[in-house]
């Protein structure tokens, strides 16, 4: 987008100020990110600029801190499992919620994405409420059952975008050379869809990875994860240890979206969509 | 009238042809018509792609319908004065309201707060008779108390005798609807509506409606976040479907980031910038544009902005992919039929992206009215949406049935805007990143 050679001087002056605008818009966006993570190297426990002096001290209070430590493993306990449960399972509806002629798609569908619409306070209290009644409540079980019932839609529209663009031809072919289902979903389809199911299953772990309202309530102390500790950590007494871990967790947010990019570019290179 | 070519189609061998049809089915290899094959292949098939989702289906429906539906149940459910005053409640069934009950109705009142007392279960019923009549409760342990010293009948005029409130007919009306297996008492309180004594449905005094507020105040946000959201995310949206894609490749990063990254550590990131002695603040006092240390945290004003932080994207996203089909030649089309910058942009561009700001319009009003967490840390007491108000009631005040009948009317908001966002957009048709 450049200014047109036909363009009148109010298009010129409008085409610098609607620059303008969306660059405030975008700095809105990633300035809380870039501003919270200086402050972690702070010498001093404050929470403003300018800053006395470098130092590590809230880094080696995390990593040295048994409290930190334990909700760090908890986290990634619980979202690694959700993580292979929500993909096993929204593989698999996936695969027949995209065959043709499903009975009741919409219906079934809507059910199926439903927890990523419900007010997650809802489910949680339901979980509370009926996962105490099985002894459910502040056991690890519980939590990566919740965790795999929010996760699960994810799975479920990542694959199934996926599938939409699939050319069950090759599935066919496959079968037609003597290759019996199993064989075909392992050697033709999986590798096919993996970008999007690799997409899939890294929402599935972000959603474990990011909750804290259902740990609030399903979760005792014992299944404490990072954002439940940063929690409690903002509500008592805000501590730089807080933004430390919130800076680990932007490096891995990173992480993640680069990974999911590049998956998108290369299925997309793959079915001969430009990037 | 002969057709176009001249040729006369011969009606014998059509018919012929016909006759054969009838009685030569079509099979297969071994015998079975082809058509029966081809149905049964289908079912087959069928079957299959049903037998892939039942799995996740059955999983959603315990780990999640039933314990939904449950906890709506428990909006209407009202065990606790059924449960622990039986012979009150069926006596009470009698009871027409217009007096005082019969003795009998004593007797078995005072039998089973004696039975109550020594069970230590006074507390419930104590609990349960206060969310109607406010007050109550210290009322109850007190004649729970008193009411063991009562050695034999006549009842009626001893157990008046230790609270005059047993001889007014309100607390009687109370045991009484509070004793039926299923109650609107929390639905209507959770609308600031109350029963009167003769079963009328009344707003409830003003110092005690809170609910209407809340419900408002949780609309008012969303619709304010949505707004801000899109009047934040189109411009910027129109400009990455417009810049090419090596630029807006990389500007959309900015935009992914935010995304993937944890909706607590944004929150944070907002907790920690709009502290009284921190960024923000900072950076408007060295600006000038404000004398004294604004009140940011813990304000309406801070929930919006760490909300509309949070929600951008989903908005965004949608309209950008929508953008991203609309063919830049209409709108040259329209510049070089005479049209000015604006009128082709609001005439010709503007219209095709409705779309894109329905889905993402109706995707962050529907996910903004359910938020808890971002309210409960940057807002202040009276920046509380629906969500905390059901925990709370879950946590601190253990009212599960006016935890659940919040809940409801939440949910049921929620999903209505669900069918509308399923019947407009179609859920399949939501893109992640």
């Amino acid at each position: 987008m450049a200014v047109a050679p036909y363009a009148s001087p109010v298009e010129r002056a409008w085409y610098y100020v609607f620059r303008a605008i969306c660059a405030l818009v975008l700095l809105f966006l990633i300035a809380p990110i870039l501003v919270i993570m200086p402050l972690s190297f702070n010498a001093e426990p404050w929470f403003t600029y300018p800053m006395p002096g470098w130092s590590w001290r809230w880094y080696e209070d995390f990593f040295s801190s048994d409290r930190w430590q334990i909700a760090l493993q908890n986290s990634i306990v619980i979202a690694v499992s959700t993580t292979i449960l929500a993909s096993f399972l929204g593989v698999l509806a996936a695969l027949g919620l995209s065959r043709s002629h499903f009975p009741w798609r919409a219906l079934v569908m809507g059910l199926l994405i439903s927890p990523m619409i419900v007010p997650v306070v809802i489910t949680a209290v339901g979980m509370y409420f009926f996962y105490a009644t099985i002894g459910l409540t502040g056991s690890y079980l519980g939590l990566i059952l919740a965790h795999t019932a929010l996760a699960t839609p994810f799975v479920v529209i990542t694959v199934t975008a996926t599938l939409t663009g699939f050319d069950y031809n090759l599935a066919r072919a496959g079968a037609g050379l003597g290759a019996a289902p199993a064989r075909v979903f392992f050697r033709v389809i999986l590798p096919l869809i993996l970008p999007g199911v690799i997409s899939g299953a890294l929402f599935a772990f972000a959603t474990s990875w990011d909750d804290v309202v259902t740990v609030l309530f399903i979760g005792s102390a014992e299944q404490r994860t990072l954002p439940r500790q940063m929690f409690s950590g903002i509500r008592e007494q805000i501590s730089p240890t807080i933004t430390a871990a919130a800076t680990l967790l932007i490096l891995f947010a990173v992480f993640l979206l680069a990974t999911v990019e590049l998956l998108r570019r290369r299925s997309e290179r793959l079915r001969g969509v430009r990037v | 009238m002969p057709r176009a070519g001249g040729v006369e189609r011969p009606s014998r061998p059509a018919t012929q042809a016909m006759v054969s049809l009838a009685t030569d089915i079509v099979r297969t290899a071994d015998g079975v018509p082809l058509k029966v094959t081809l149905r049964r292949v289908d079912r087959a098939r069928k079957l299959k792609a049903v037998a892939l989702v039942v799995p996740l289906f059955l999983f959603i429906l315990l780990s999640f319908a039933i314990p939904i539906g449950v906890m709506l149940f428990r909006a209407v459910d009202n065990p606790e004065i059924a449960g622990a005053l039986p012979n009150t409640v069926a006596e009470l069934a009698r009871w027409n309201g217009d007096e005082l009950p019969d003795e009998a109705t004593y007797a078995a009142l005072a039998g089973e707060l004696q039975a109550a007392h020594k069970s230590k279960t006074l507390g419930l019923i104590g609990k349960r008779l206060n969310y109607e009549l406010p007050g109550v409760r210290s009322k109850i342990m007190a004649i729970g108390r008193a009411v063991t010293k009562i050695e034999a009948g006549p009842y009626k005029d001893a157990v008046i005798g230790i609270d005059p409130m047993l001889g007014e007919r309100r607390l009687w009306t109370v045991i009484k609807s509070a004793g039926e297996p299923y109650t609107i008492f929390y639905l209507l309180s959770a609308l600031d509506f109350e029963r009167t004594q003769d079963g009328d449905i009344v707003n409830v005094s003003a110092d005690r409606a809170i609910f209407r507020d809340v419900f408002l105040r949780t609309m008012g946000i969303s619709m304010t976040v949505t707004l801000a959201t899109l009047v934040l995310g189109f411009p910027v949206a129109y400009l990455l479907a417009s810049l090419p894609a090596r630029t807006s490749n990389l500007l959309m990063i900015l935009v992914l980031l935010p995304f993937w990254t944890s909706l607590l550590v944004r929150t944070t990131a907002w907790v920690v910038l709009l502290q009284t002695e921190g960024v923000v603040n900072d950076a408007l006092m060295l600006l000038g544009f404000v004398d004294e240390r604004l009140q940011l945290i813990f304000s309406r004003f801070g929930t919006i902005v760490a909300m509309t932080h949070i929600q951008l994207p989903f908005t965004l996203l949608p309209i950008y992919s929508v953008m991203k089909t609309i063919s830049p030649t209409h709108v040259r089309a329209a510049r070089s039929l005479g049209a000015g910058p604006f009128v082709a942009f609001w005439r010709i561009y503007f219209p095709q992206t409705v779309p894109g700001i329905a889905a993402g319009c109706l995707l962050t009003f529907i996910l903004s009215l359910g938020y808890y967490i971002t309210p409960a840390l940057v807002g202040g007491p009276t920046d509380q949406m629906v969500s905390s108000f059901v925990a709370i009631y879950t946590n601190m005040e253990l009212n599960w049935g006016m935890a659940s009948a919040l809940g409801a009317i939440l949910l049921a908001a929620t999903l209505v805007l669900y069918l509308l966002y399923n019947r407009l957009i179609g859920i399949d048709k939501l893109k992640l990143g």
